[in-house]
């Protein structure tokens, strides 16, 4: 197990480096230059404080000086400072983050108690117009745009009932009922929209499970069909589905941009829109760099705990 | 002794043949592809079809539920919504088909060049997939539309870029699986030149993939079109695109007239739908092994 997971580790080194180029590379191609904000900003003009602040920044250096000391200074968590508020980015985001991941931890509840048993009825019941009905559902839901599903949630109880759903975000520690109130309706529409591949993905891991010499003798053995699905299929056929967590985690981020805007949830989403409606391009960085790199980790927990479940994989 | 001419077995049309298989096979896939062809009816014609200009106003008719005149109502300045709804469809065709052309070609490229060559190229040029496939479609598209600006040109390239090189993992995968043909090596040992053995042999066997690929690529960039244009990152006003009709202005009045909140959504849902049942229906008569996933 070590050398697996010493294995993962260093695979994810070059991704690493691509990923840091790639925001990099963002940071750069930013129109105007971020000298000529920063100048608006402060109403300062002149060709001297120009070259002050780009020394400052160390823009007078290469372009390769200039990716490397971005990277030492990250990781000394330092992402620059929101050229609006003149906050540190690190602290702007460890206000979000924790919101954005919470939506995630509830909507992929919501996906999972839906999808798994969806997915298994609909193999138990193969060619079945019970398993047609479910492969439409999850094809539907993939084809429903979140946001619209968000749009008739905001605008027909409203109409019909005179009932909203709560847009007053608090934080889960002062209120934790008013918290869940508000996250409960993005988190069902997130988790609704995730529902759809693990539906499939659990199908058609259940169909091939079943299939497999093992579940012929239980079932010669006498067993329930219940038993035989439970304790036999059904844990084999969920280790697969682990790694589409992992694999889902950049919808789960996508769709909570849209849903946090949607519900007003001030959770990293929403402050990468209000930063590139203000062009506060040290926050659209920050934000992209962090989901990046949040995405990797997740992903490499994932593939760690497959490794610990599935020792197939280890090897 | 006369040599007596074999009769002409009737030449089969592939095209026509493959449809007839389909709406044999698929029905509902079959029934996905005929809405398909609907949809780009209606976007190419749009200009014919649609009953009123798309930014024509009348404010004596502003609000206007669903009527006989006016079959799926009109909005907060008197815009017929039917008419704003094909003009929609217009420029989904425009940019579904653009982007998901340009993402294809990027995914044939890539693909062809890593599943062929292999060796360090391909492991550099993968691990920059990685590293482009960690981030979400849609922060990706918001930042770089930050940078670069909305605008379709910006729109076609940024989901064409960000679509083809995902995609590009899924052709190198069936290229990989081609390269050790026998038929690859026959013309490899036969002294056949690298482009030969790519048109020939190579891209002729990856078509299946690729028609699939491009099928399921243009319901994806019409969703994330509609997804930045919703944010008010899409295509500018006054262009109506499906996503912006549910966002902006409008939103305010959808309380007054909630049937602003259900055509421009419906008919995304149906069309992606359509197309994603489509895309099924090929992948599963084009590649048997996928069939059921």
């Amino acid at each position: 197990m070590q050398a697996f997971i010493i294995r993962r580790i260093l695979a994810l080194i070059p991704t690493l480096i691509f990923t840091s180029v790639i925001v990099f590379a963002s940071i750069r191609m930013i129109p105007g230059d971020v000298i000529d904000l920063m100048l608006a900003q402060n109403d300062i003009s002149t060709g001297n404080d120009r070259a002050v602040i780009e020394a400052s920044l160390g823009l007078d250096k290469p372009i390769y000086v200039q990716y490397f000391v971005w990277v030492g200074n990250i990781l000394q968590g330092d992402l620059g400072r929101s050229l609006w508020q003149n906050t540190p980015v690190t602290e702007q985001l460890a206000a979000t983050l924790p919101i954005t991941f919470e939506l995630g931890f509830l909507a992929l509840i919501v996906a999972l108690s839906v999808a798994i048993p969806i997915g298994i009825y609909s193999a138990m019941a193969q060619d079945t117009a019970g398993d047609y009905l479910a492969r439409s559902f999850s094809l539907l839901m993939l084809a429903v745009p979140s946001f619209w599903l968000g749009t008739l949630v905001m605008v027909f109880p409203s109409v019909w009932w005179r009932w909203a759903p709560p847009l007053q975000y608090t934080p889960f520690l002062e209120d934790p009922l008013g918290n869940l109130g508000h996250m409960m309706v993005p988190s069902i529409l997130l988790g609704l929209s995730l529902s759809a591949v693990t539906m499939r993905m659990t199908r058609t891991m259940m169909l091939e499970v079943l299939r497999q010499d093992y579940i012929r003798t239980a079932r010669a053995k006498g067993l329930s069909e219940n038993i035989v699905v439970m304790r036999h299929a059904l844990r084999n056929c969920l280790i697969p589905v682990v790694t589409l967590i992992g694999l889902q985690a950049p919808l789960l981020i996508g769709g909570a941009v849209i849903l946090e805007q949607i519900f007003v949830v001030p959770g990293m989403g929403l402050l990468l829109l209000e930063a590139v409606f203000q062009r506060d391009y040290p926050v659209v960085t920050g934000v992209f760099l962090v989901v990046g790199i949040a995405i990797l980790l997740i992903n490499l927990f994932v593939d760690l705990t497959y490794g610990f479940l599935d020792p197939k994989v280890r090897h | 002794m006369s040599e007596t001419a074999l009769p002409l077995l009737p030449q089969r049309r592939p095209f026509v043949f493959f449809h007839q298989r389909l709406f044999r096979e698929k029905p509902l896939g079959a029934i996905g592809g005929v809405v398909f062809v609907v949809f780009l009816f209606c976007g190419i014609f749009a200009d014919v079809l649609a009953p009123f200009g798309m930014n024509e106003t009348d404010m004596l008719r502003r609000l206007q539920s669903p009527s006989w005149a006016h079959w799926f109502g009109t909005d907060h300045i008197g815009r017929d919504v039917l008419s704003r709804i094909l003009y929609g469809a217009q420029l989904s065709v425009i940019v579904g088909f653009m982007a998901a052309g340009l993402a294809t070609v990027i995914s044939i490229v890539l693909g062809v060049v890593c599943g062929y060559f292999g060796g360090a190229i391909d492991m550099a040029i993968q691990r920059f997939v990685d590293a482009w496939m960690t981030f979400p479609d849609l922060v990706l598209l918001i930042v770089v539309i930050s940078i670069v600006g909305p605008g379709v040109p910006q729109i076609v390239i940024i989901l064409g870029c960000l679509y083809g090189i995902a995609g590009s993992r899924i052709i190198r995968g069936s290229v990989i699986g081609i390269r050790e043909n026998m038929y690859t090596h026959a013309a490899q040992s036969i002294g056949a030149s690298t482009p030969h053995i790519l048109t020939f042999h190579i891209l002729p066997n990856v078509m299946p993939v690729v028609i699939v690929l491009f099928t399921t690529r243009v319901g994806a960039v019409i969703l994330a079109e509609a997804g930045l244009s919703f944010l008010g990152l899409g295509i500018p006003p006054p262009s109506p695109t499906w996503g912006s009709m549910l966002s902006g202005t409008g939103r305010t009045y959808m309380y007054l007239g909630p049937w602003l909140a259900l055509a421009p959504g419906l008919c995304l849902t149906v069309v992606v739908y359509a197309i994603n049942i489509y895309g099924d229906a090929l992948r599963d008569l084009l590649d048997p092994r996928m069939r059921g996933r």
